[in-house]
Order: C-alpha cells, then structure tokens, then sequence
C-alpha cells in the first residue's frame, strides 16, 4: 500500500524527515522576508519621521497621503514609469533579435552570446563610470562619448544631453539598462527557440510556409511561456532599479527614482516611516505582478 | 530541467548539416546576420573597451576627444595609485564573499535536495513562498534588518554582509539546487532506499558526489551577485570607511567630485571587476546556468 502510493506521487514520501532539514530556511523565510516586511508595513504606518524623537505611535495612513503631496514623489515615481517601458520594449525587443540571429546556428555564436551576455557578471556601480563618459552631455568641439562619435559622424542632430536634463532622461538612463540586460532576455529566449523540436519547423517547410510565416504561426506561439518570464523579470528588475542609476547620475534629482528617494529619505532625512512607506509602494507593485505568476508557477508544478 | 534549459542556451546549435549549398538568397541573410551580430557586438564591447584602453593612459586620461582610440604607450600610472585603494576593501569583499557564498551552497543543496526527493504534505507550497524572496525588493525589509543587526550584536562589523547574503540567498540556491536535484532519477535513490539507506546517507553517498556541478553555479552565482552587491553594502554598512567593500569603495572613487580624472576612475572601475570578469570567462557556463535558473521555468 505504503510502496503503491509513493509510486502514484512519484516523488518519495517521508512527512516528517524532509521538513526537519528545511525548517532552519522556513524560519528565516518567516522572520526575515515575512516578518520584515510586517515591521517594515508598521513603521509605515507610525510617526517615526525623525531618527531623534522616537515616536512609534500609529499614524494611519499618513504617511502615505503625504507621499501623493510630495512632488519628489510623484515624480520619481513616474520617472519609473518612463523607465520601465523604455527598458522593458528595449530589452525585449534586443534580447529578441539577438537570439532570431543566433537561433539557426552560426559560425562563432559562442563567441557573440558570450560578448553579449558578460554584461550580466559587471556590478553596475563600475560599468556607470564608463557609461557616464559615454553619456557626457557636453556637445561640439567639448563633445566626448557619444557625442564625440555623432560629431565625427557628422550626425549633429543626434548630439543631447542624455540624462542630464529633464526632457527625456530616463529614455537614456534606460540605455545602459537595456545594454546589461539584453543578453539575459536573449539566453532566454534562445533556450525557448532550441526547446522547439526541428520536425515542427521542417513540417511546416515541406507544407510550402515561408520563413516569416513559421515564426508568427508556429515559433512565436511555442514562446508565449518565454515571452511571460521575460516580463516578470525584467518588470521586477526595472521596479527595484537603484545601483545602475546610482553608479550614473548618483542621487541626482533628473533620474531619481523611487529606490533612490526611498535611500535619500532614509539616510539624508532619517525619515524612517516615510522611507518605509516608499518601499512598500515598490514592494506591492512587484508583488501584483509576481505573486500570480507564482500561483501560476505553483499550478503548472502541482499537476506535475 | 533547468538544467537542460541552460545546455539549450549554452551549447551552439549543430550547423553541420546545414552545410547544403547556399542559394543567393541564403547568402544574402547569412552577410546579413554577420553584419548585425558584429554590430551587437561592437556596442555590448564598447563600455569595457573604452575602461580598458583608458586604464593605461595615466592618471587624467588625458585627452578627451582620443578617448575612443587606444593608446600609443602603455601607461599603468593610475593602477599603482588606484590598487593602493582598492586593496584592502576588495580582501576584505574577497572574504567575505567567499565565506558567504560557501555557507550559501550548503544551505541550497540541503533545501533543494529535500524540496526535490523528499517532498512532505505542503512543500510545494512552501517553496513557492521561499521563491517570493527571491523577487521582493530588499528595500522592504532593509530598516528591520539594520536594527536586528544592532540588536543581534553585528551591527559595525562585516558579517552584517555574509548574513545578508547567506538570508536572501536562500531562495535563488534552493532554486537552483533543486532544479538541479530534479534531474536526478527518482530509481537511484529508490534503490538505495531498498539496501536500508536513510535519508542523510542518500544525500552522503550518492547525492553529493553528484552535486558538484550544482555547487559550481551556486557558488559562481553567490560570488557574482554578492560581490557586485551595492545596496546591501551601502544601506547595512552605512558607508563606514572601516567596512568599505568593493563597490563602496569604488563608489567612493568614482562618484561625484571626482569626476575628472577619468583615467583614475576607469582603472578603479575595472579593477573591481576582474575578479567577476575572470571568473565570467573561465566559468561561463556555469554562470547562464545560474542565471536561467533564476528564471523559473524548472
């Protein structure tokens, strides 16, 4: 009875062995991501706006109504609009075309794929030295980075700011963004394509459909897995966005986003329940996206 | 799977029998394809080409508008001055990263390996919470954490990073060990189970001879990930100078004020990324691995 079971789960049943070795990670799960973000809601909720007057006591939801009136708020929250989309378009659609060049096979794709991806294995804080110089916003014959390259080229109209000046800042804060990150989308969807049997692909040749049409009718659709794991990805990664435009423009006010603000408030101001506040914002709207995806994860891993 | 997911990604595809003659058509996409993946490749190079020609033009980097070409002579002037800085914060990061990442694999095999092989009434379901760790931004819990620490005695002191990394390490090493562990035939262990062996020995005699790729790419992921680290360095450190870390100090460098010397801070910005770098090169594969692992799709 006992060996019929095991074999009907497939996997090895032992209740109480197993959870034994687990609990030591289930108790620091609960205190330290569950319970953190409990303390982290309540001081959100408390009157401990200053590191000197230790005032813990429940304030409501003040801190977040004084949230929706302060401008620096709400602008970085929609500079982080700005720079998802961007980001998020960019990525996918050079993490795609990436992978549509290496997916049949090409001489040398090792080498490309890894050119691409070693961005990924880079901390921020040192690539934002270089892509600062790049994204100099001098023009003309102070020109440098890019600038420089669009002087030479003679393509003056192309010379801006970049992410110095307010009007589209964080369309360039998002290149350097798209830049570390296009290798990642690429590995996942060139893992998607080769999951593919070749048989589907040869079928649908021998039935006379061109190229074009086997991608839309028959790889893309294959993909939709890949296309909703991009996108959870890169939308929580581009949510907690801190170092990539701390290592660029520091705390400047052009390309500050919520992450930044949040550390600002913190450290500069010592503004804990406000600062507590900010986090939350950012940790429910990675949380709508990433709690149904796991439910959905879970699903497809229960029926297994 | 996940495993299968990255040897899908890792390994070029079988052009041999592609070898069929090339019509013009096929000629012309081929040049094509060439032409864009050079194109990709000259902007992906680009950052790290301009840090490594710029770190051997001394300390100012002289002139700007040459800033794109290599140099004529080779001057290490800025490495000596620079190194001089870095040394002691990346020992320090060197250590610490190593213990943690360590502690880190132990912790991972022994998690995946049960949330794999010996599921219990209500596993999956705690794995799926573990895996919301994975994703929350650490801005969430970092207030309660800067004061447990003050609380648990390691306020000041380096190991507020090994914690850190070793806690919210947890989820993405379970992850990877257990997608890992997946992979593994249940019959293996089944059979072992017949001959009388428990579940410690299982994982002593035949799971963890077997793990040593899996330790690789946790310990490869651990490394990366912890060394590239700025916010925890920066929030539970509180930028003391005692407890500076690779990417504070370099940050300390680089940031605002110093903005001129280029040359400096190109060979501080790439000294601090050797060591992810070599570690990219040589290990590659075990490093995507990690990374389409974090993915999900096990």
């Amino acid at each position: 009875m006992a060996l019929k079971s095991a074999k009907r789960k497939k996997h090895i049943q032992n209740p109480w062995g197993g959870f034994f070795f687990v609990l030591p990670s289930i108790l620091a799960m609960a205190i330290f991501v569950y319970g953190m973000i409990g303390w982290t809601l309540k001081f959100s909720f408390s009157n401990r706006t200053s590191a000197w007057k230790k005032d813990n006591s429940f304030a409501g939801v003040a801190r977040y109504t004084e949230l929706l009136d302060d401008p620096e708020f709400t602008h970085a929250f929609s500079n982080l609009l700005k720079f998802t989309i961007v980001f998020m378009i960019g990525t996918m659609i050079s993490g795609l075309i990436m992978s549509l060049l290496l997916e049949k096979g090409i001489k040398g794709e090792g080498f490309f794929r890894s050119t691409y991806l070693y961005p990924m294995a880079i901390s921020f804080i040192a690539m934002g030295t270089s892509w600062r110089w790049l994204m100099d916003s001098a023009k003309g014959p102070k020109a440098t980075g890019l600038n420089l390259i669009f002087d030479k080229m003679h393509l003056n109209f192309l010379e801006n700011t970049w992410y110095t000046s307010i009007k589209g800042s964080m369309f360039a804060m998002a290149l350097p963004a798209i830049w570390q990150m296009s290798g990642y989308v690429m590995a996942l969807f060139l893992a998607g394509f080769r999951g593919i049997p070749d048989d589907l692909r040869e079928a649908a040749r021998v039935d006379g459909a061109s190229e074009y049409k086997i991608y839309r009718h028959i790889l893309f659709p294959q993909l939709s897995p890949t296309f909703l794991t991009v996108l959870i990805i890169l939308g929580h990664i581009s949510m907690k966005v801190f170092d990539l435009i701390y290592g660029i423009a520091s705390k400047g006010y052009v390309t500050k986003v919520l992450a930044i603000y949040m550390w600002q408030v913190i450290f500069d101001f010592q503004n804990y329940a406000k600062g507590a506040a900010i986090a939350v914002v950012i940790l429910v709207m990675i949380a709508v996206v990433v709690i149904p995806y796991l439910i959905y994860v879970n699903k497809t891993e229960e029926a297994k | 799977m996940s495993s299968d997911l990255a040897s899908r990604a890792s390994q070029s595809k079988d052009i041999s029998r592609n070898k069929k003659k090339l019509d013009g058509k096929g000629q012309f996409w081929l040049v094509f394809r060439y032409i864009a993946l050079t194109i990709l490749f000259v902007i992906a190079a680009l950052p790290i080409y301009i840090m490594v020609i710029n770190s051997v033009k001394g300390i100012t980097g002289v002139n700007q508008s040459a800033a794109f070409l290599p140099p004529s002579s080779l001057n290490f002037g800025a490495w000596g001055p620079t190194w001089k800085i870095l040394r002691e914060p990346m020992t320090r990061t060197l250590i610490f990263v190593l213990q943690s990442s360590i502690i880190s694999a132990i912790i991972g095999s022994i998690n995946g390996y049960v949330f794999a092989k010996w599921r219990f009434k209500g596993s999956t379901f705690i794995f799926t919470t573990f895996l919301f760790g994975m994703f929350i931004p650490y801005q969430a819990i970092m207030i309660p954490l800067t004061q447990f620490n003050k609380w648990a005695g390691i306020g000041g002191t380096i190991y507020v990073l090994v914690f850190a990394h070793v806690i919210y390490g947890i989820p993405i090493c379970t992850l990877i060990f257990r997608n890992y562990y997946q992979a593994i035939p249940n019959e293996l262990i089944e059979a072992a189970r017949v001959d009388g062996a428990g579940m410690v020995r299982i994982f002593r005699t035949i799971i963890l001879p077997l793990s040593i790729p899996g330790f690789v790419v946790v310990l490869i992921w651990q490394f990366t990930s912890a060394w590239n680290d700025f916010l925890f360095a920066i929030f539970l450190t509180g930028g003391s100078p005692k407890l500076s870390v690779a990417t504070t100090a370099l940050n300390f460098i680089t940031g605002s004020g110093n903005q001129v010397y280029y040359g400096n801070n190109m060979t501080a910005s790439l000294i601090v990324s050797i060591p992810t770098l070599l570690v990219y090169m040589f290990l590659g594969r075990y490093f995507l691995r990690g990374l389409l692992s974090g993915s999900l799709k096990g």
